[in-house]
């Protein structure tokens, strides 16, 4: 039996991992499911693409590619564009819809919103960029046997390592400094928070620009392992919903845990029972958890 | 007890829904470094009365001054800024947080050169506490969850300390030692007003004591001079006797 | 030339009437009872199929050959759906507000799923043809056919106001008032606010079960990429428009949102040079999502002003 599954999975899961942290950090602040976080992470990859295309545009010539990687040096600025450009667009959404709903303290009409824009966003990034997919490269990647069975191909890998030190960053972002504190402590309790001195608000839009920017991250690192469409943050949702809540509503940690769990398993789905089924997986065990543990495996949902 | 007022609240109103008063025209003043308890039955509003000063409950009418400064404009966290410390009844630590990170948390009001010596300071107070800094503040006993959430209050020396109900669900011995640590931050120099349904206790170490009925004072006084007043047991018992009377 | 309009007439109440069951359907779930459904193509596509599966002649392509005559077809696939929702209700409403939002939600993408990869049993993605339509014999002659059609679906909506109208007067749906905007009311009832919650659910997936098989038969094709996520979107949107809470608000709603649907599309066809058109429907949608925030930002109680009650928080 070929364990490719495990590579593919690790890494898919990865980036629902990136992806879910900003649904469980929101959720857990403002107390509603953003359904417009996956367009979050297609909005990234167009940017990521459309700043990459304009570099090469400039320089005159498609940039060199990195050693046996695909990923050259101007997909990677445009990936930091895109993390800037999304948590902007992250920060626009709360301060134009999200924070006025909040306050009137109706947190399900937050949900219906975040359907609203979600299609909206969809909708516009279709209009601007057609249906048809789009590639950040269209070099073939050569793959690496790895033994088991397991062959990944350098990007891959490079996605791996990129993602590893993204979490990295996080990690010591979220445990080393008052900002990180600060947004673990209103996820948890922002009535606390507020009696503690934090500004809850100011607090919930650097949250917005932390999961705006890891989504633009996961969307564009998804693009270069496939392809960019207008859907591709939307088919990511129920994988994203499902990976938080297996983490527990909250959780960072539990988000990464909860997001390779759902990537394994889509992947050894793919691998075992066939690709058409693949979209069902989350759901599966979304419902699977909800019978179980309702307050998810890994943390303690509020 | 003549110290200067420093916390003035008049005819405040307070409430969760619109029209619906919890906190329906309360007067209170606290004079520097004095110990002020308030008493009073199941759902008079003792809890509600102070969130409302700290900001965590809409307040329609009525005024709130700290030091000649008019709070009722101020966000919550603004209030605490401002020398405002509160300790809430339940959920008033963070329990995913070390204790530690609960403390450093509530340090980042302060000027980043102080931070370190401030927790040092009231790490000092709670040898408990310090034993274990890593510890996640969830895997604390009542009792010392407690003394984390006193602790995180006075991090940053308020001048005012709002309690609510600091020895609910904790055994006599620990009760005991909580209003001892009271005494001593009281001893610092540090103002307290403290909602308690201990009446004995409270009053014991209280200054004064305020009897909240149907979110309105009722009875105030010197603590020796509650205690003496057969009145006030009736009151805790029949409590709606109480309000069928008043206003 | 005036026969023209009037059957293009027709047609169009036709289709927006239908939305309208739906509407009612999920008004029933969220305006009455406050149960968040984001699943909503999900539960039309099932009672669309099985309507279709039951009506349609044998075919090799997908399950069938029973021919049932069409109302038969209508009734099943309202019971079929009703039946799956209460599967789908017990197994979530205890739920809070927004998991039971990602449950249905992924609920209505299982199912899409399904239609799409069983084909033995649905078609797959070429879907089901030769639905029957009411009237077929009429179909030569436009403007009987179209009017005869608007007769029976307008007929249903009528006869569902008032049945709904009712049930919101009566004890039922008193007790479904106090549930929905009174906790305490609900923690009193205990078990017996789940059972009226499921039952509110379970009726309410029905009236979407039977508007998805009135569509089926109205247009004579179905194929899964009809229960997109964005069907949902469109039936939220009638709703809230036209003021959730309110039987009226959901024909209105449904009425006035496809009004400017069926407009914006026509001009799109006329206008839009063809290589441009997909794109120009994407600019409608998202002109409809941009449509819906406002509406929750600036006039949350919708467009009409007939809601009473602000809808829970
Ligand atoms: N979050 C809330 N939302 C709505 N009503 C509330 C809320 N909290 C308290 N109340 C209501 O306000 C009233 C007063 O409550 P409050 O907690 O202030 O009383 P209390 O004097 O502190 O009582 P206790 O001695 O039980 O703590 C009660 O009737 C209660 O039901
Ligand atoms: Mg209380």
């Amino acid at each position: 039996m070929s364990l490719q599954f495990l590579a593919d999975g690790l890494l898919a899961g990865l980036l629902i991992g990136l992806g879910a942290i900003g649904v469980t950090l929101t959720y857990a602040m403002l107390r509603f499911a953003n359904f417009a976080h996956g367009e979050m992470m297609s909005f990234g990859a167009y940017v990521a693409w459309s700043a990459s295309f304009l570099l090469s545009a400039l320089a005159g010539t498609a940039w060199p590619a990195m050693g046996p990687f695909s990923i050259t040096a101007a997909v990677l600025l445009g990936g930091l564009a895109a993390m800037i450009l999304t948590a902007g667009l992250a920060l626009l959404l709360d301060r134009l819809l999200f924070r006025h709903l909040a306050g009137r303290g109706e947190a399900i009409t937050l949900v219906i919103a975040s359907f609203g824009a979600s299609m909206a966003l969809r909708s516009l990034i279709e209009f601007a960029f057609s249906s048809s997919p789009l590639y950040f490269s269209s070099d073939l990647q050569i793959a690496v046997r790895l033994g088991m069975g397991i062959r990944v191909t350098p990007d891959q890998l490079a996605l791996i390592g990129l993602t590893l030190c993204l979490l990295l960053a996080i990690h010591l972002l979220v445990t080393r400094t008052q900002a990180g504190r600060a947004m673990r402590a209103v996820a948890e309790n922002p009535t606390l928070a507020a009696v503690v001195g934090l500004d809850v608000r100011r607090v919930v839009g650097l949250t917005w620009v932390m999961g705006g920017a890891l989504a633009a991250a996961a969307g564009t690192m998804a693009g270069i392992l496939v392809q960019i469409r207008p859907n591709m943050g939307f088919d990511f949702l129920l994988p994203l919903f499902s990976a938080a809540i297996l983490g527990g509503i909250g959780s960072i940690p539990g988000a990464i845990l909860g997001g390779i769990v759902i990537g394994l398993a889509e992947a050894a789905c793919v691998q075992f029972v066939g690709a058409e089924w693949r979209a069902a997986v989350a759901f599966l065990i979304l419902v699977l958890l909800l019978l179980l543990r309702p307050r998810g495996f890994f943390g303690e949902a509020a | 007890m003549n110290g200067k007022p420093v916390l003035r609240v008049d005819r405040l109103v307070a409430g969760y829904e619109p029209g619906l008063p919890i906190v329906n025209g309360a007067s209170l003043t606290l004079r520097a470094g004095e110990i002020v308890a308030i008493l009073g039955p199941n759902g008079a509003g003792k809890s509600t009365l102070i969130k409302a000063i700290a900001g965590l409950v809409a307040t329609p009418s009525g005024q709130i001054w700290l030091n000649g400064t008019d709070l009722r404009p101020l966000p919550a966290h603004k209030r605490t800024a401002l020398g405002l410390g509160f300790v809430p009844q339940t959920e008033n630590v963070f329990t995913r947080l070390s204790i530690l990170d609960n403390l450093k948390l509530a340090a980042g009001i302060l000027p980043a050169a102080g931070r370190a010596a401030a927790i040092d300071d009231v790490l000092s107070l709670f040898p408990d506490l310090a034993a274990r800094p890593a510890l996640l503040a969830g895997r604390l006993s009542g009792g010392q969850r407690q003394m984390l959430a006193v602790a995180r209050a006075l991090v940053v020396k308020p001048r005012i300390l709002m309690l609510d109900e600091p020895s609910a669900g904790l055994s006599p011995r620990l009760v005991l030692e909580v209003f001892a640590q009271l005494g001593r931050i009281r001893a610092q120099g540090i103002t307290i007003l403290l909602v308690e349904q201990n009446v004995k206790a409270a009053l014991a170490l209280a200054d004064r004591g305020i009897v909240l009925v149907g979110g309105r004072e009722r009875h105030e006084g010197r603590s020796a001079d509650l205690l003496g007043d057969p009145g006030l047991g009736a009151l805790f018992l029949g409590g709606d006797a109480v309000r069928e009377t008043g206003s | 030339m005036s026969e023209a309009i009037l059957s293009y007439g027709s047609f169009f109440l036709t289709t927006a009437l239908a939305y309208a069951i739906l509407c009612l359907g999920l008004n029933l779930q969220w305006g009455k009872t406050g149960l968040f459904n984001v699943g909503v193509a999900g539960f039309v596509g099932v009672g669309a199929y099985v309507s279709a599966i039951l009506t349609t002649p044998w075919s090799s392509a997908h399950l069938g050959g029973f021919g049932l005559f069409w109302p038969l077809g209508w009734l099943a696939g309202a019971a079929a759906t009703a039946l799956m929702s209460l599967l789908v209700g017990a197994l979530t409403l205890r739920l809070r507000q927004d998991y039971l939002a990602i449950t249905t939600f992924g609920f209505a993408v299982a199912i899409q799923l399904v239609l799409l990869n069983l084909q033995p049993l649905t078609g797959g993605p070429f879907g089901i043809g030769f639905i029957p339509r009411p009237f077929e014999s009429l179909a030569d002659r436009p403007l009987l056919f179209g009017l005869g059609n608007l007769a029976i679906v307008a007929t249903l909506v009528l006869v569902l106001y008032l049945a709904l109208q009712n049930l919101s007067r009566s004890p039922w749906g008193r007790v479904l008032r106090a549930i929905r905007e009174d906790e305490t009311a609900a923690l009193a009832l205990g078990k017996n606010a789940a059972r009226y919650r499921l039952q509110a659910f379970a009726l309410g997936g029905g009236l979407m079960g039977l508007g998805g098989a009135i569509q089926a038969h109205f247009t004579g094709f179905i194929a899964p990429n009809n229960y997109l996520p964005n069907l949902t979107f469109q039936v939220w949107t009638m709703l809230i428009i036209g003021g959730s809470g309110s039987n009226r608000g959901a024909i209105l709603g449904a009425l006035f949102v496809w009004a400017l649907w069926a407009a914006t599309g026509g001009a799109i066809t006329a206008f839009v040079p063809a290589e441009l058109q997909a794109r120009a429907s994407a600019l409608q949608i998202a002109a409809i999502g941009l449509g819906l925030c406002l509406v929750l930002l600036l006039r949350p109680g919708g467009l009409f002003g007939l809601r009473r009650h602000a809808a829970r928080g």
